[in-house]
């Protein structure tokens, strides 16, 4: 399951909700991408869950954002392109809004 | 692969339209289809061509028909979700006694069934929205 999240994890519980699913994909797109930010209050949560989720984010929206020079080690990053590729990837796929 | 997708959030509000438009864009550039692109709720205002943004801003319904036109797609919006926000096409207009139509081409007014058919025809559906 490909969890889409596009709220930051500062705003709404979307990314807690996400994690209590135990496993999975999250990919993280518009403010959502706030929770790969390093030193960030989530970043120990989402370290944690590493080994359980993969955790994606969308490279446009970490740039428009300008914290692409402090995005946290084992967040892959994706273009559209990439994210039509998970979406793909994956049999289901959940918008988190 | 054969997508859909589902638009609930209106243009100039939050990211939503322009992260579904660039979706869009990308699935077709990897060679996928997309069997029907969806504007529910506030989505519908995606749909009126009577948009005027200023200049130097992107023109998000130009943007859909423009897409739309070059690739044949089919742009659904839900009839009630119209209704209720006055987005309007000839019938609407005939229908509900009105004196303007406002719907952009080739955006077409239909109902949730559509939506329905997407989420059943095509291999994944994808939501955009608030």
């Amino acid at each position: 399951m490909l969890h889409i999240i596009n709220k930051s994890p500062y705003d709404r519980p979307a990314l807690d909700s996400v994690l209590k699913t135990g496993e999975g994909t999250i990919l993280l797109i518009e403010d959502g991408v706030y929770a790969a930010a390093k030193g960030g209050a989530v970043e120990p949560k989402l370290k944690a869950a590493m080994g359980n989720f993969k955790i994606y984010a969308l490279t446009p929206d970490i740039e428009a954002r300008g914290i692409a020079d402090r995005v946290m080690d084992g967040v892959l990053q994706v273009d559209y392109a990439g994210f039509v590729d998970l979406v793909a990837e994956n049999k289901t796929n959940q918008s988190w809004l | 692969m054969k997508f859909a997708i589902l638009v609930s959030e209106g243009p100039y509000t939050h990211q939503a339209t322009d992260t579904a438009y660039q979706f869009a864009k990308a699935v077709l550039a990897k060679g996928h289809e997309i069997f029907r692109v969806f504007f529910y709720h506030d989505g519908v205002y995606n749909a009126t061509r009577l948009t005027t943004p200023p200049q130097d801003d992107r023109n998000i319904v130009k943007r859909w028909t423009e897409l739309a036109k070059a690739n044949n797609l089919d742009m659904v919006v839900c009839v009630a979700a119209a209704q209720r926000r006055g987005i309007v096409d000839d019938g609407e207009m005939q229908r509900n006694g009105k004196d303007a139509t406002n719907l952009a081409e080739p955006f077409r007014i239909s109902g949730l069934g559509q939506l329905i058919e997407a989420g059943i025809q095509a291999d994944r559906l994808v939501v955009f929205g608030d």
